[in-house]
């Protein structure tokens, strides 16, 4: 059809720009230059040869993992005519509740700036700067006086502003009824229920293997894991992106999961990622800013508490304090519906030329922050490779469970399929815990923004964001939730508030995820 | 004790049933009259055991969970009937004091070199460099001589947790250590004049495998129910210790980064005692798996059963065997950045004290399946490869799973019937394995 035609091209036009002047562009001039010389490239097929040579050696490959790279964050095809504002979200409402929570985050980072007497940014004499670079291995052992800084926001603040999120076009004050919603979120979007979760997911059906039950010690390796493990070898030598994403729908096994996930995001460790890496390091040592006390506040109020993530505290710090001073990840910025903060440079308020956008990565961390990186710590320990990798999972899915979108993937998405997953699936439930005031999005609210990281037993929690690498959503995190709740109904009909309903399901640790999607999505 | 007691057994309700007819050479007892010295997790195991009753002062008995102490000064002249049993070895120090640990396993490798040859005798390479003070001094300084900048560590032999334990580079260091020891005056001699402690010196392992910058060591549980023959059962859950501050040479005072004792790192200026340092077993596998792969994981778990089974091959003539007796030892083991496994020591009496109630959960299960293995009550056929939470690692022999499959059919490879830190579904195995409890019936 003609217009899809049209879309096509000007998606590859989009991608070849983008791709243009990135570093595979000059490795792959630098490749079909010197391939000249070998004996097989010939000058009647010169371009047939070059393009079989790069084939061959792997270059193109690489260059379709990073065009499906580029695929992946690139927002959907909009009208012509559309402003920029669009893309990153396309309902007017929503995007005007991003910017009001946005003023408020920032006020609130603005009144603790000005009652504490600490600089935004500032820095750091020469001393302090040799100090750093010595403690660099391990910042952890530190301990600053945290006292009187406070995280900027918690997921339940950030929950109240949802629940108020409300459609000027949409009425819903029927109340109560059979046919209304129950639960918190007062808007309507368009969300998967069980039957097209079903189409879109079959390769978690019952009558598919996968990792997380077919792997399980009863079950003799033949059947499905030995030849599973097999192929993933496979995969993994072909580094192919696309391949590793629909493997790892099934499952990534443990001894290769690193290399395929990183597949999947196309996160390299490229002498210029390494190059990269080290300079924001370099910023760090040079400059000490506001946020990074809120980083080691969150480190210290959660990863250290961990059971299983205390021992990567150091890590920890490593990535997010680089983190925050990655102007890279303003990029994705196109596609989200917040905006980065802008602070002002003392004294030129209001001049537009004088603004920088604070911190410079643009991303305020709450509380909680850190257990987006814990799990990776699992499986990368060179700090440039764990950066790649929590950059490329925080650009492509994790900034969606803190903003105020439309997406199916962002958290107003989540929270309302979660809701009218379980208000379907179990009405009877759904409805004693509002009348008892235990509204379940209380409860889940705080998984889900995490991605349950933290909650899950860290092998299980790897092969829930298997899925979400692979099937690229994060809906298997409302459904999810949704199981949880169905797991425990029964011990939640007996009770009687809010505290023990949250004392049922204040234990997820010892929950195996995949069979009880299965069984929900499925049986 | 400090945790909660654990509904961890399988519950029965109480009826009469026929006697066990399975296995009629067992006497099965319906009721185990007990000591126990301790009061941590072994007492609420044995409390909670049905039929098994509680001796206080003295009485007679059918069980002993006694201490060390108690052994050294009453198994000499206590006669035992046939179906009692106590839970140590009469000389267990011949394995876990580490000066005669060293000299037993010195003694094996030797004996390997000469009749099977130095490849098998390489086998035993898994202790570090050892040397017996004072008995060994000059040898020490010889070997001290050829390797200067070497770090070393000092460890009195029958201490524990951690005390008495001090890291060393230059031989002045040891100079005021030698004063306070009191050695005979011809120190030189090496006259037979006891000295007032007995330590090792040996060869501190500079590139321990680290995570998150720090140091950890493994403790794992061995049951040994016979020695002669051999009967070893390995326990699949353990755990790994971590030190609570980062690892570096540069400071060898600093015996809290060295040592991973969770009685050393509870006195440490910044431990948290709401801090785990502990992961469990399955969780350092898996971490392991996802660093280095299946294969050199599985590869690493192999050398580290070749450890257990080669200590308990060195002492197997040497200690008293006695069929009243078993012993439950926790080995410590570290990793160094090659994945390579060392022996650091065996311990008679591992602690049973739980500090989370994780930790208290693991040990309540190892102690249950331990009496099960036991097995007072006559409820095992005696040709089972796994209990609970133990498969049988020897039994006079390699013990292998026995796969037989496309694959394994017609070669030599077989794989041996060990899980350290694999998945430890006992419950289900306990109840298709065991009949109930005698005089119980299942509920």
């Amino acid at each position: 059809m003609m217009e899809e035609g049209a879309d096509l091209s000007v998606t590859i036009a989009q991608i070849v720009h983008r791709l243009k002047g990135a570093h595979l562009h000059s490795q792959l001039e630098k490749q079909a230059r010197e391939c000249l010389h070998r004996p097989e490239i010939k000058l009647e097929s010169l371009k047939e040869d070059v393009r079989s040579f790069l084939k061959a050696s792997g270059w193109e490959r690489k260059l379709q993992n990073a065009v499906y790279r580029e695929l992946h964050i690139l927002p959907p095809p909009g009208h012509p005519a559309a402003p920029p504002e669009h893309t990153k979200e396309p309902l007017v409402y929503m995007r005007k509740a991003q910017a009001s929570w946005e003023k408020r985050i920032l006020k609130s980072l603005n009144s603790m700036c000005t009652e504490l007497g600490v600089p935004l940014a500032r820095k750091r004499p020469v001393s302090e700067q040799k100090e750093l670079t010595n403690k660099w291995n391990e910042m952890g052992t530190d301990e600053p006086d945290l006292s009187k800084f406070r995280p900027v926001y918690a997921p339940k603040d950030f929950l109240e502003v949802l629940i108020s999120l409300k459609n000027p076009n949409y009425d819903c004050r029927e109340g109560l009824t059979a046919n209304s919603h129950w639960g918190l979120i007062q808007i309507s979007l368009n969300v998967r229920d069980i039957p097209q979760m079903r189409e879109a997911y079959p390769e978690l059906s019952l009558t598919c293997s996968q990792l997380g039950i077919d792997d399980h010690a009863h079950i003799p390796p033949d059947l499905f894991e030995s030849e599973h493990i097999r192929i993933g070898k496979k995969v993994v030598s072909e580094q192919d992106s696309a391949a590793a994403q629909q493997y790892s729908r099934q499952g990534c096994p443990t001894g290769f999961r690193a290399q395929l996930w990183a597949l999947i995001l196309n996160a390299t460790n490229e002498p210029e990622d390494i190059m990269h890496y080290e300079q924001l390091k370099a910023a760090v040592i040079h400059h000490d800013l506001l946020v990074d006390n809120l980083i080691y506040k969150d480190v210290k109020l959660t990863a250290s508490n961990d059971d299983y993530y205390f021992v990567f505290e150091d890590f920890l710090y490593q990535v997010l304090l680089c983190f925050s001073r990655d102007t890279a990840v303003l990029e994705h910025f196109s596609y989200n519906s917040a905006t980065p903060p802008k602070s002002y440079i003392q004294g030129k308020t209001g001049a537009e030329e004088f603004t920088v956008v604070y911190p410079p990565n643009g991303v305020i961390p709450f509380h909680g922050f850190s257990m987006y990186v814990s799990p990776l710590c699992f499986l990368y320990n060179e700090p440039s490779r764990l950066y790649s990798v929590f950059r490329e999972m925080y650009v492509r899915y994790f900034f969606r469970l803190h903003s105020i979108s439309s997406s199916p993937s962002g958290i107003v998405s989540l929270c309302l399929q979660f809701e009218r997953l379980l208000q379907n699936h179990l009405p009877q439930l759904f409805y004693h815990l509002q009348a008892i005031g235990a509204q379940p999005l209380r409860i889940a609210f705080k998984w889900m923004v995490r991605a349950f990281s933290g909650y899950l037993s860290t092998d299980q929690l790897l092969l829930l964001w298997d899925r979400i690498l692979g099937y690229d959503s994060l809906e298997i995190v409302a459904v999810l939730a949704a199981a949880v709740f169905t797991f425990r109904a029964e011990n939640l009909m007996e009770v009687t508030s809010l505290a023990s309903a949250e004392a049922v399901l204040a234990d997820l640790s010892t929950l195996k995820v995949m069979p009880l999607l299965q069984v929900f999505l499925f049986a | 004790t400090f945790f909660p007691s654990q509904q961890n057994s399988i519950g029965y309700t109480l009826t009469s049933l026929p006697p066990n007819s399975d296995s009629p050479d067992r006497e099965g007892r319906s009721s185990v009259r007990y000591k126990c010295s301790m009061i941590n997790s072994i007492l609420d195991v044995l409390r909670q055991r049905p039929g098994w009753v509680e001796i206080k002062e003295d009485g007679e008995w059918d069980f002993n969970w006694c201490d060390v102490g108690w052994l050294r000064e009453n198994f000499d002249h206590s006669y035992m009937e046939e179906h009692v049993r106590i839970c140590h070895f009469r000389n267990h120090y011949e394995l876990t004091r580490k000066n005669l640990m060293v000299k037993n396993l010195k003694r094996y490798r030797k004996t390997l070199d000469r009749e099977v040859g130095r490849l098998e005798g390489a086998k035993c390479d898994f202790f570090p460099c050892t040397f017996e003070l004072p008995s060994e001094y000059h040898l020490f300084v010889e070997e001290f001589k050829r390797s200067p900048g070497s770090i070393w560590i000092m460890k009195p032999v029958a201490r524990s947790q951690g005390k008495g334990i001090f890291l060393f580079r230059k031989l002045k260091d040891i100079m005021e250590w030698k004063k306070v020891q009191r050695f005979s005056l011809n120190f030189e001699d090496q006259r037979d004049e006891a000295p007032v402690e007995s330590y090792v010196a040996q060869r501190y392992i500079e590139n321990p495998y680290l995570i998150g910058g720090r140091k950890f060591d493994l403790r794992v549980y061995v049951l040994v129910t016979s020695y002669l023959p051999l009967k070893a059962w390995l326990y699949r859950d353990g755990f790994a210790r971590f030190s609570n501050t980062r690892f570096s040479l540069s400071s060898i005072d600093d015996q809290y980064v060295h040592l991973t004792n969770v009685a050393v790192q509870k006195t440490a200026p910044d431990y948290d005692p709401e801090k785990g340092c502990k992961w469990q077993m399955q969780q350092l596998r898996r971490y392991l798996t996802a660093k280095h792969g299946s294969e050199a994981v599985e590869t690493l778990f192999k050398d580290i059963d070749n450890i257990f089974i080669r200590s308990l091959l060195s002492v197997q003539k040497v200690i008293i065997n006695d069929k009243h007796c078993f012993e439950l030892y926790g080995y410590d083991i570290l990793l160094d950045q090659h994945l390579k496994p060392w022996l650091i020591e065996v311990n008679a009496s591992p602690s049973l004290t739980a500090s989370s109630q994780e930790d208290y959960e693991m040990k309540y299960r190892l102690l249950e399946d331990t009496l099960n293995v036991v097995d007072m009550e006559g409820r095992l056929t005696g040709k089972e490869k796994r209990v609970g939470g133990y498969d049988l690692m020897w039994n006079d022999g390699p013990v292998y799973r026995e796969d037989v499959s496309l694959e394994t059919l017609g070669t030599t490879y077989q794989i041996a019937n060990t899980n350290l830190g694999c998945v430890n579904d006992r419950r289900k195995q306990l109840r298709q394995l065991l009949k109930p409890f005698p005089g119980h019936k299942r509920s």
